[in-house]
């Protein structure tokens, strides 16, 4: 281990307000930002609140605002956000902060639904199993198109990094749009007439720009502005009456 | 009027305005560049209904553009939302498009 240390601040506080606290980390080799505030919590500060599960970038609970841009913290090298060995750790932007790095991931999440952001099966709209399997052909333009937007691991990395968001509280946002774009395209949903309609508007893809910082961001290379595009085009063709 | 129908007014206004706006820079270029005299210029736009379509779908177009541009700007930076903002942003466009189309319309009937 070398003697080098990082120079860390950390926005400490919660809902009414908070300040940047500094701290002094050891540098290692292959070091993550979030091993960074694990060791903070662990060697430093224990009542530091900060959230993350699975470290390996599947489960989307670790991302912070890192030097000012939201990342997921696991697979956040240090090396490669701070190389003058200077960080500075936010909570996500655009959610309101519980305490210290932890945001309440729930109005995200919320305009999931509100954005019909769940499967609502064509073959069985009582809920009873179908009789048979769906065969979605792979090479299908359709898969290929909800393919593209599927990975999505709910991380809010877009959501925080949304100038509409913060413009306009009511925004479904990126990641609520991208999926309603992959169920738009699975042909064994049945809700799609719904769902359009409630993805349209100034409140859902109609206020986008398209200045795309949510597609620059995913950690995931998803294209959630490219999703938005596609709501929009289908709700033009709709609105022809095609 | 819903989102898609804004969205589609929007987007087809601005590829009328596209080719609008340099049709009207071009004029604009050619008559100061000419030295062409207002006498000159009510000679050619007089009775010229082709002009006069032009200047008044131009103008229509402008108005519908800018009010749509406009309400959006005003929602994100002002939080001016709701219905009575929509009414206002509707004259503005109906009052912004009939100046227009007055002016056109003054060109052609002089």
């Amino acid at each position: 281990m070398s003697e080098k240390t990082l120079e860390v601040s950390v926005w400490r506080g919660d809902a009414t307000g908070g300040a940047f606290a500094r701290y002094r980390v050891p540098t290692q080799a292959n070091q993550s930002v979030l091993d960074v505030v694990t060791h903070i919590q662990r060697e430093i500060e224990p009542d530091l609140a900060y959230r993350f599960s699975c470290r390996v970038g599947m489960c989307g609970s670790c991302a912070m605002e890192v030097n000012g841009r939201a990342r997921w913290t696991c697979r956040t090298h240090v090396s490669r956000v701070a190389a003058d060995g200077v960080l500075e750790l936010r909570p996500l932007a655009n959610l309101p902060v519980i305490r210290d790095l932890a945001t309440d991931m729930a109005p995200f999440f919320e305009k999931w639904a509100r954005a019909r952001g769940s499967f609502q099966p064509k073959d069985s709209l009582t809920g009873e199993v179908p009789h048979d399997f769906a065969v979605v052909p792979p090479n299908s333009q359709k898969r290929q198109a909800a393919d593209a937007g599927i990975e999505c691991i709910g991380c809010g990395v877009c959501y925080a990094s949304c100038d509409i968001v913060a413009w306009n509280p009511d925004y479904l946002g990126p990641a609520a749009l991208n999926r309603a774009w992959t169920l738009a395209n699975d042909v064994r949903d049945g809700a799609n007439k719904a769902r359009l309609a409630a993805v349209a508007g100034d409140a859902g893809c109609h206020a986008c720009h398209s200045t795309q910082s949510c597609t620059e961001r995913c950690p995931k290379q998803i294209d959630p502005s490219g999703s938005i595009a596609g709501l929009k085009r289908s709700l033009f063709w709709g609105a022809l009456g095609r | 009027m819903s989102g898609p129908q804004l969205w589609m007014l929007q987007r087809g206004s601005a590829m009328l305005l596209a080719l609008g706006v340099v049709v009207h820079l071009v004029t604009i270029m050619v008559a100061v560049r000419g030295g062409l005299s207002a006498a000159e210029i009510l000679a050619r736009t007089r009775g010229n209904a082709a002009w006069l379509a032009f200047y008044a779908a131009f103008a229509l177009a402008a108005g519908l553009h800018g009010a749509i541009g406009l309400r959006a700007i005003a929602a994100e930076w002002l939080g001016w939302r709701g219905r009575g903002f929509d009414l206002a942003w509707m004259a503005v466009a109906v009052l912004t498009a009939a100046l227009g189309i007055r002016a056109a319309y003054g060109l052609y009937s002089a």
